[in-house]
């Protein structure tokens, strides 16, 4: 009995509860005349960020491809003289990413990111395929000073075996000494 | 009264019954969002009126459309049914006195047996629709309505001893006299009530549509106008029962004399909408079995004995 | 078969194995690096650690390297316990010090042994904080990537390419933490197997560079089973394919055919699939000599009324497609009207081996080859005719060090000892060639003789077998006669290597009379036969009636030739024996000379593009699976050739066809699933579950996804959906399991470690029994000119690879002194003569170790007139093509030093 009389009044409680919000001001924000704030990480255009150097920051790796839920991240790998690799393409489907932000979880090295940018609605599908030219941008994006190269033991133009960080010079193979 | 006195009634009865029921569509989502911080709809026309229209609009303007594996006279038949049951149980309310359809000396019984009708539109609905999900709103809707029926008689019977009639008018009337029966037969109100969300199918009791468990119940494959007259028939339910629930426990078209009576009963009916609107934002929806036995092994002794009691006070007070 | 207890399981295992390999057959995963299947145990890398019990109440038991563990009755093991786990967790630890943060820029991310065994160990954080130790790389040719960074001293190349390959190019240097794999200095890697360092390195330090250039992460590839084109052994092949291009090639594991490894030739000279001669459009022949890029659709009814026009019609088919597209040319030009497309010649020597193959003669598959412990190889340059075969040869020459090693009980995967106790002792290997090889290292006995007296020495040895002295051959010949004849008889399992690559008949009766006599004198001896191209021996099975110049010879109006470049087999004689066709009709992939000539070339599929049944030299009918559906119009022949007679038909259907007409080869329907096969109601996926970018690939096209391209032929779907694991071994697109994503995984597959397949060994033997085969006589040609193999060059297709193209040697001339001497020239001189009335200059290479009165030339396009001539007429020339250095592979210069 004493259950149904308790469970009688949260009933009422609740009603009273959401009739009192009958004077609370509304949360709602009037977009587009009202333009909400957009916190950095917010998950919206996708961009591919530049190293500190201004080269480009992606490695054709493909993690971002393979995290992809939707699979809507295509590219492929090529590499300049010096041994550098970059994507000779790099193609996101919009009409098909859900801005899950999977891609820049999956990034290795910085490259991938997702921007506050969500207006980008089109007419046309075919205007969401965005490639390279369209995504990359000329910054280092929410992570300055990152380059990936400096802490990978790949040698590229402008560094050499063992300039990485941590990393000791080249051994001289030939040499006996203990 | 006049012939066309009568004429004007009716029509007004209908009219007004069809336009509120459209701009509930719009009040609804409206006071929703006020009790839920948001703003509702506030883009078409001022404060979002111009919705209730645009949506009269857009449902006149889909395409009236029949599966091809429904039964296809049933499937038409069915919200037609809902509509026409609902809008003769008005012609029983008094409004304000002498302004009613006409004034049944069984009018109670008439109302019932027109809510009654109801459930057969959703069941008829729900198999008509060769739907799986649509079946089981139809089976759910015809158990839950069976069975809440049953206790609305019952939870009423009270008011009919004190009265001494089936007549809305002389309900209204005896009111007057021994005061609203929300205070002699509070059990019977709060039975009745809970009776009515049910019938009407009103959240939290919509469990013959439950969206996330059936997709949307009886009218999943409903579309276009005809699914609008499934809608317009639960926005009537919901007027008649709050018209009823004033006239039978609050006291009709009675009030201070300095409003006309008609504003009372408008007033009084608006309030308890609104209450119903605030039902489904505040309340979840119960499970399908914690309905069946809250109807049954609560509201039915609950109405039960509050008819005992009454029985009692008016046999030997 | 012993009893162990492994963590309180009782498992049954192979007497003889090893622990490891004994739990990873039971499916227990314990991580391993240095350990081979191919290669034994050397117990380096310190990974595989379990603890062993004493007995039943030991309970601390000691830490032991289950690699070099044999397995003893009632011995109690335990992987999981907490020290062995923890042991594992740090040799990791520390294998992992010095490797960089690469994988993402590494070709090795995402099938890599390495990562594969740190996720396995439970490794994840590098506590230690010193500097990584770096070092420069080295350039390793157009084939092998270096990035000596990621080496985590396994010692598994260097005991690969030493050991089991033969190579000496490869060393380890340095000393302590420097130690260091590579050559003395850069330059390409000699070996022809140094492909497998890719597979057999666990992590990134060697990497396939022709992958590379166009990289696809081992999930995104779209791949399928496929046999290598390359020679007719018939390997078995993963061919991989992205975008649209065939991306690389790697070692499907046989039990009975490759194993573990493939040659250089058969892992990348399938890029010609990539090639810029690539026939992509039908074309048609104009006036001016040019060809009309025409509709596929328009050239096949152009074709059509060609045909029904014709007064006479004749096929050429060819040993280098499959049996489907001979098949289906057989239909339409009529079986009278068809040849194979192989000489006289070679058909006779086919037919041979198809003899040989279906008599009581034992004839070994290549695996089998190297359980042999006395080879004679007659005639065959193995490493550049059938490369793989040398490697398997090489492993022959190992039963002596086995033989010695099981004398005093150690076991056989213990390879380090093994081969100490060996020391160079090997088994007997006898080479009879007219030109070096390098096979030649290994071989007990070398001799180098002209095609006529090789023989001549191989009639002799057989009559030295049968202790008979036919009197006709000098004391010296005799004497090396019956010391070889001495060798074989002594053997338990010897094995006689021929083949058709001279194109002499009678070096092959001599080798088969061989094996006939010893086998008459109830030595089980082996007989291994290899042929030029990968169908030779399907296509000679399928119709050895006429050969090409009975076609030629009766003049047709019209010829349709599938997928064969006829300059290569008639040489000197192809414009005049083309000169009175009207009509030539050429289905083909590459651009050659016989297209050139041509009035209608419809483009053909590879065998990367379409599915085809080939018979390898053992007489095992194997299907290859297209990997990818290929753009445009190119079209697989035998459906080409099917619609030029209006019909249209399932694959399947041609094989029932072929089953129900020859009997040897109903066979062939077994071969692999139809196209009906389903598990779960599923098809084989040729994609990886985790294949990538399916809504991006085509977005610049058209955003709108198009329809996968549908595979009613095959049992496999072009797609990601479908079974992946369960494949039956004929049908897995490529080798993964979980936890295993590099070709490690291979182990998931087999009934034992370096065993069988669960699902049986993929392909069928038609060749079986049911035949008797007689010595003959040996005859002689009185050839002059020999060709000198090379296994860049010398095949047709695979010389159209990018890469690989530019290790193909230029022109030359080989001969010994004593010749150059009488012409007057000198080493890097020229030579020229005259044929056909054209005048060529090849350079001279002096080699005294050739025999005296012959000629090599390398057999390769340049060449290609000398084909069918038995001498030419030599002066000294005023200009010429440089001879390459060694006159084998071209070293191109350093660039990254």
């Amino acid at each position: 009995m004493l259950n149904i009389l308790k469970a009688i009044w949260s009933q009422l409680v609740t009603l009273v509860e959401v009739l009192r919000h009958t004077f609370s001001k509304a949360d709602t924000v009037q977009y587009p005349e009202e333009m909400p704030y957009l916190a950095p990480r917010n998950r919206g255009r996708i961009v591919l960020t530049r190293d500190p150097d201004g080269e480009e920051r992606c490695v054709a790796c493909n993690l971002c491809a393979v995290a992809c839920p939707v699979d809507c991240i295509a590219l492929q790998k090529t590499e300049d003289e010096y041994g550098r690799w970059y994507p000779e393409f790099f193609r996101i489907n919009f009409s098909r990413c859900i801005m899950c932000g999977m891609c820049e979880e999956a990034c290795p090295t910085y490259a991938i990111q997702l921007t506050p940018d969500f207006e980008m609605c089109e007419y046309d599908r075919q205007n969401m395929v965005y490639e390279k030219e369209h995504l990359l941008i000329s910054g280092e994006g929410k992570y300055p000073g990152y380059s990936f190269y400096n802490v990978a033991g790949k040698s590229i133009k402008n560094k050499d075996k063992g300039e990485a960080r941590n990393e000791s010079p080249p051994v001289d193979v030939r040499s006996l000494l203990p | 009264m006049p012939g066309w006195l009568i004429y004007f009634i009716i029509f007004g009865t209908i009219f007004g019954a069809f336009g509120g029921a459209a701009v509930l569509i719009w009040f609804e989502r409206r006071l929703l969002g006020i009790w839920q911080d948001r703003l509702g709809p506030n883009r078409v026309g001022p404060l979002g009126i111009g919705l209730a229209l645009a949506d009269v609009i857009k449902l006149f303007a889909k395409e009236d459309w029949v599966p091809p594996f429904a039964d296809k006279f049933v499937f038409v038949f069915a919200p037609t049914a809902i509509v026409m049951a609902m809008l003769l149980g008005f012609a029983v309310v008094p409004f304000a006195p002498g302004i009613h359809v006409i004034d049944l000396n069984i009018a109670l019984l008439f109302f019932m047996g027109m809510t009654s009708l109801a459930v057969y539109s959703v069941m008829l609905g729900g198999l008509a629709s060769n739907n799986k999900y649509a079946l089981l709103g139809g089976l759910r809707s015809a158990a839950q309505m069976v069975s809440y029926e049953v206790f609305m008689g019952l939870s009423l019977m009270g008011v009919v001893m004190l009265t001494g009639s089936f007549s809305l008018v002389d309900i209204v009337n005896t009111q007057a006299e021994k005061g609203w029966f929300v205070f002699s037969q509070f059990f019977g109100f709060v039975a009745f009530m809970m009776a009515g969300i049910a019938e009407s199918h009103r959240l939290p009791f919509d469990l013959p549509e439950a969206e996330h468990e059936l997709v949307a119940g009886f009218h999943t494959e409903y579309s276009g106008m005809k699914f609008g007259m499934f809608m317009v028939g639960e926005y009537l339910g919901l007027i008649l029962i709050s018209s009823m629930i004033c006239t039978i426990f609050f006291g009709g078209w009675l009030g201070p004399d300095f409003l006309p009576p008609i504003f009372w009963f408008t007033i009084k009916t608006f309030v308890f909408i609104c209450f119903f609107i605030l039902l489904r934002a505040a309340i979840p929806r119960p499970r399908y079995d914690q309905l069946m036995i809250f109807g049954w092994q609560y509201l039915l002794p609950l109405t039960l004995i509050n008819l005992l009691v009454t029985g009692a006070v008016v046999l030997w007070l | 078969m012993p009893t162990i207890k492994v963590d309180n399981q009782k498992l049954v295992v192979k007497d003889g194995d090893n622990l490891l390999q004994a739990l990873l057959s039971a499916g227990i995963d314990i991580p391993y690096f240095c350990w081979h299947p191919a290669m034994g145990s050397i117990g380096a890398c310190r990974q595989c650690a379990v603890v062993q019990y004493a007995g039943e109440d030991d309970t601390r038991g000691r830490i032991v390297m289950s690699c070099m563990t044999a397995v003893t009755d009632q011995a109690r093991f335990s992987v999981a316990t907490q020290s062995a786990d923890q042991f594992r967790k740090s040799v990791i630890e520390n294998l992992m010090l010095n490797h960089p943060h690469d994988c993402p820029v590494c070709e090795e991310g995402g099938e890599c042994h390495l990562q594969d065994m740190t996720v396995m160990s439970g490794h994840s954080v590098r506590h230690y904080e010193g500097k990584k130790t770096t070092y420069r790389n080295q350039y390793l040719g157009p084939f092998i990537g270096h990035e000596m960074n990621r080496c985590i001293t396994c010692y598994r190349c260097v005991r690969y390419y030493q050991d089991h390959a033969g190579g000496h190019d490869l060393n380890a240097f340095g000393s302590r933490d420097r130690v260091f794999f590579g050559r003395v200095e850069s330059g390409l890697l000699e070996s022809e197997f140094a492909g497998n360092l890719v597979e057999v390195c666990p992590t990134g330090v060697f990497t396939d560079k022709t992958f590379s250039k166009h990289y696809t992460r081992k999930w995104d590839l779209q791949s399928s089973p496929t046999i290598c084109q390359g020679c007719s052994l018939g390997c078995n092949t993963y061919t991989s394919e992205r975008y649209g291009q065939l991306r690389r090639v790697q070692n499907r594991y046989h039990h009975q055919v490759n194993g573990y490894f493939l040659c250089d030739r058969g892992r990348f000279g399938a890029q010609f699939v990539n090639a810029e001669s690539r026939i992509r459009q039908a074309g048609i022949r104009n006036s001016q000599g040019l060809y009309d890029a025409t509709e596929l659709k328009t050239a096949i009814g152009i074709a059509r009324s060609i045909i029904s026009n014709a007064s006479t019609i004749k096929g050429i088919g060819s040993p280098r497609a499959s049996l489907e597209s001979n098949q289906a040319l057989r239909e339409l030009v009529g079986q009278n009207n068809y040849s194979n497309g192989m000489t006289e010649v070679e058909q006779a020597m086919l037919q041979k081996i198809i003899d040989v193959l279906r008599s009581p003669i034992p004839t070994p598959s290549m695996m089998q080859t190297e359980q042999c412990d006395a080879v004679l190889v007659l005639g065959e340059d193995v490493t550049n005719f059938a490369p793989r075969l040398a490697l398997s040869l090489r492993q022959a020459t190992q039963n002596r060090a086995k033989t010695l090693a099981l004398g005093v009980h150690i076991p056989l995967w213990h390879d380090a000892a093994v081969r100490e106790i060996g020391q160079s002792d090997r088994s007997p290997l006898v080479i009879v060639t007219p030109t070096e090889d390098r096979l030649d290292e290994v071989a007990s006995h070398v001799l180098r003789l002209a095609p006529d007296n090789i023989a001549l020495l191989g009639d002799e040895i057989c009559h030295a077998i049968k202790d008979e002295d036919n009197g006709t051959a000098s004391d010296n010949v005799s004497s090396v006669a019956r010391e070889i004849a001495g060798l074989l008889k002594q053997a338990t399992k010897p094995l006689i290597v021929a083949g058709t690559s001279l194109q002499h008949p009678g070096i092959l009766q001599a080798a088969l009379n061989i094996a006939i006599t010893l086998n008459q004198q109830n030595i089980s001896a082996g007989f291994f036969a290899c042929a030029s191209e990968s169908n030779s021996l399907g296509v000679a099975m399928l119709d050895n009636q006429h050969s090409i110049s009975d076609i030629m010879a009766e003049q047709p109006e019209t010829l349709v030739v599938l997928e064969n470049d006829l300059q290569r087999r008639l040489g000197d004689r192809f414009d005049a024996s083309l000169a009175g066709i009207k009509h030539l009709i050429v289905l083909d992939h590459l651009d050659n000379p016989t297209v050139s000539v041509s009035t209608l070339v419809l483009p053909a599929a590879t065998f990367a593009e379409a599915e085809g049944t080939y018979v390898n030299n053992e007489g095992r009918a194997q299907r290859s699976f297209a990997t990818f559906n290929p753009a445009g119009d190119i079209t697989p022949s035998y459906e080409l050739l099917d619609q030029l007679r209006s019909v249209k038909r399932h694959i399947d259907e041609i094989h029932h066809v072929i089953a129900n007409s020859i009997p040897t080869l109903a066979g062939i329907v077994a071969a692999a699933p139809a196209a009906s096969f389903r598990i779960e109601g599923a098809k084989i996926a040729r994609m990886t579950h985790r294949a990538s970018g399916r809504t991006a690939i085509d977005a610049n096209i058209s955003v709108h996804e198009p329809t996968p391209p549908m595979d009613d032929d095959s049992p496999l779907v072009y797609s990601m959906e479908g079974q992946h694991e369960q494949a039956p071994a004929n049908l897995r697109a490529y080798s993964w399991a979980p936890g295993w994503n590099s070709n490690q995984s291979n182990h998931k597959f087999q009934q034992e470690v370096g065993g069988s397949e669960r699902t049986g060994d993929p392909g069928i033997l038609v060749l079986t029994g049911g035949g008797e085969i007689k010595t003959g006589d040996v005859t002689l040609t009185h050839r002059r000119l020999v060709p000198e193999l090379h296994i860049f060059g010398s095949d047709e297709l695979t010389n159209s690879a990018a890469d690989l193209a530019t290790l193909v040697t230029a022109p030359y001339l080989r001969m010994h002194g004593t010749t150059a001497q009488s012409l007057g020239v000198v080493q890097d001189d020229g030579v020229s003569f005259e044929v056909n009335k054209q005048r060529f200059s090849f350079a001279v290479i002096v080699d005294d170790s050739m025999p005296a009165d012959s000629l090599a030339y390398p057999l390769i396009p340049a060449t290609v007139v000398l084909t069918n001539l038995d001498d030419i007429q030599l002066s000294k020339a005023e200009s010429w093509t440089k001879a390459p250095a060694s006159g084998q592979r071209m070293i191109t210069t350093d660039r990254s030093q």
